[in-house]
């Protein structure tokens, strides 16, 4: 198993040399060729190590390989940039014979539609964007499920009526998220506020730490986060600040404050992709799971978490999984007090993917 | 505004500034030395996984002491990486700004290859250099309430102000980046002062890189310095040479970062935040514009910088 997994490690680095060793391979087994697993391959924007994005997907394509083992051989390619070094990156992919690829970050997109092109038989899914093709779906995971959990727990535990949000850039993804995570913790004290920083980067950790000082020091008592280090949650272990891990359960890094996490499941996905490619019912898809398709999951609540707050929570969770609650139901109002969804209607899917308005309460 | 949220800011400040002041410290004598290292970055991280991995090992059996071993540690590795750097340079004569690149490149690999292992832990932070009573009001947390590293930081960057403006030892060192063939022709041993140049700078850099590691935020992460060993050379540009123009200026970013914080977190960020994450270098950018139109004759950067001194060809 753990040889298996050795094997599989390419970096960009020596992505290469990998590369051109594989073109020699076909001559030594073409007899082995009728029992080859099908290959699947990835590409990653961070270090697998990022304990974080990156690390999550790498997590759920060893469940992947785990599931499906004899049937699948998975590769990556980690470190890739979201510029056009990707494009010879993947086309490398398609051509060592991986049949699924997975490009993991928003910025891939416009590669992957590009690739895709050249290589019709390969499909492709991006995560987190909205171009499709005959062989190229997309998927996302419902995260802002998991931010409405944490603002309903927020919401409850804020003594000082004021709660922080470390978050990276403004994208669809972090707005959703903002807003769930202010909207739900409002449902439960109306009056509390918001108050959002936006580093400019994904990881930096001597920055993510910079800036949950500041929201501290600006009066929060509880903090949530969208970038991906483990950094704030020090910060709020020393601070004594509530906090939620990101991506993974941080416990350990934030033993008597993390409140949960919201962990970052991707192997449910990988697997009935993997499924509907070895059957041929693989067909391009918009997929936007959540809790209910186990892709969001929150981490156990901490003892720290008064009973009545861990009800509500679950409530939400409960909520979510039968459809009874979305977060996103009117009436929203955006900063400026303007109404942006009337009384009683929820969201649209569509309208929530370009959301780039944050909802009264939020200070930013 | 009371003075205890000026102090929690101060704090904040002087968290983001003192990485990036080590480093930069450690620079400054290398480019006085007459040789451009830019494999700050790398040497920084190198530190970095190094101080995390000998305070995590050594906590058992030195207890409260391990830190302090994790920082020398983190300084030796960062000098013994510099010395790759300085064989190639200095006797083999490879060129310094491609040598300096692949430093850079090879300790971002290298210190994810051996922290592959230590992802996902975590240690005591490093943060107390006075016993917690002498830090209790807030005054006292100003004066005591910080890493030991925050003073070392300091000391240091005074201590090279000191040791190039008014000892014989700095004026040789300085000469010898002005001038190596005259400093060479009247016997001084050039590449032994800049070997040992390169070796201050690899040990400050790594000691930076430690901060990420054990004071900030103290786990190890790939790549935590994100960039702030680029910050450190561009600052020793910026002070022109000089290590308290330095102080000046690693404190300014500093500040400039914190603001930009503050003011986002307030709402009154009335311009994009984009233009506040850009606001550090467009400040650089116009400090050496003004700083380059009043020095017509020329910049204030050692006359033999990234110039290689081959004695015997």
């Amino acid at each position: 198993m753990r040889k298996e997994n050795d094997m599989s490690l390419v970096s960009r680095r020596n992505f290469m040399k990998t590369a051109a060793a594989g073109l020699a391979a076909p001559a030594l087994g073409r007899a082995a060729f009728a029992a080859e697993p099908v290959k699947i391959g990835y590409i990653y924007l961070g270090p697998i190590g990022d304990f974080g994005w990156t690390w999550a997907h790498n997590k759920g394509r060893l469940a992947l390989d785990a599931a499906l083992k004899g049937q699948v051989k998975t590769s990556y390619v980690e470190n890739v940039k979201e510029d056009a070094s990707a494009i010879p990156i993947l086309k490398d992919l398609a051509q060592q014979g991986n049949k699924l690829i997975f490009t993991t970050s928003y910025g891939y997109m416009d590669q992957t539609i590009e690739v895709a092109k050249l290589f019709p038989d390969v499909k492709f899914e991006h995560c987190t964007g909205y171009k499709r093709a005959d062989n190229v779906g997309t998927y996302n995971s419902r995260f802002h499920q998991g931010r409405a959990v944490e603002g309903t727990i927020a919401g409850l535990m804020s003594k000082t009526g004021t709660i922080g949000y470390l978050g990276s850039y403004k994208v669809p993804e972090v707005v959703l998220g903002v807003n769930a995570f202010t909207l739900a913790a409002q449902a439960q004290n109306p009056k509390i506020k918001t108050k959002l920083v936006m580093i400019d980067s994904w990881f930096d950790p001597a920055k993510e730490a910079a800036a949950v000082q500041t929201l501290i020091n600006l009066g929060c008592d509880v903090i949530a986060q969208h970038t991906d280090s483990p950094a704030g949650l020090q910060v709020c272990e020393q601070r004594k600040a509530w906090c939620f891990g990101q991506g993974a359960d941080m416990k350990k890094f934030a033993p008597k404050t993390q409140l949960t996490a919201i962990e970052d499941i991707w192997g449910p996905y990988y697997i009935s992709r993997a499924k509907a490619l070895l059957d041929g019912s693989w067909k391009p898809d918009d997929a936007w799971w959540g809790f209910k398709e186990g892709t969001v999951v929150m981490s156990p609540f901490s003892s720290a978490m008064p009973e009545n707050v861990k009800a509500a929570a679950d409530k939400v969770i409960a909520g979510w999984k039968d459809g009874s609650y979305d977060v996103f139901t009117g009436e929203i109002r955006d900063q400026t007090g303007a109404v942006k969804v009337p009384k009683g209607v929820r969201m649209e899917d569509k309208d929530l993917a370009v959301i780039d308005w944050y909802v009264q309460g939020v200070q930013s | 505004m009371t003075l205890e949220f000026l102090i929690d800011a101060l704090v904040t400040v002087i968290g983001v500034t003192t990485p990036i002041l080590l480093a930069a410290t450690g620079e400054l004598v290398v480019e006085k030395s007459g040789v451009l290292n830019l494999g700050v970055e790398g040497m920084m991280l190198i530190g970095a996984v190094t101080g995390f991995a000998v305070t995590l090992t050594c906590g058992d059996s030195l207890g409260d002491f391990a830190p302090w071993f994790g920082v020398i540690a983190a300084g030796v590795a960062g000098a013994a990486s510099s010395m790759l750097f300085a064989v190639l340079v200095l006797t083999l004569g490879s060129n310094q700004v491609a040598t300096g690149l692949a430093l850079a490149i090879f300790g971002i690999g290298l210190s994810s290859l051996v922290g592959a292992s230590y992802v996902g832990m975590v240690i005591a932070p490093f943060n107390q250099a006075f016993p917690a009573w002498l830090a209790e009001d807030p005054i006292g947390r100003v004066a005591f309430g910080h890493s030991p590293l925050v003073y070392f930081a300091l000391i240091m960057v005074i201590a090279a102000g000191w040791f190039l403006n008014r000892t014989r030892a700095g004026l040789i060192l300085r000469a010898v980046g002005e001038n190596d063939i005259s400093a060479h022709s009247i016997g001084y041993p050039v590449l032994a002062i800049r070997y040992a140049a390169i070796a201050f700078g690899g040990a400050m850099a790594g000691i930076g890189g430690s901060y990420f590691s054990m004071v900030i935020t103290p786990m190890w992460a790939e790549q935590m310095t994100a960039g702030r060993g680029w910050i450190a050379l561009a600052l020793v540009v910026f002070s022109s040479w000089r290590p308290g123009r330095l102080l000046v200026g690693a404190y300014f970013f500093g500040i400039l970062m914190t603001l930009e914080l503050y003011a986002k977190a307030s709402g009154f960020s009335c311009l994009p935040s984009q233009f506040w994450a850009a606001m550090p270098y467009i400040m650089a950018v116009a400090v050496l514009a003004v700083m380059s139109a009043r020095d017509v004759a020329g910049s204030e950067a050692p006359a033999c910088l990234g110039r290689p001194f081959m004695p015997n060809s």
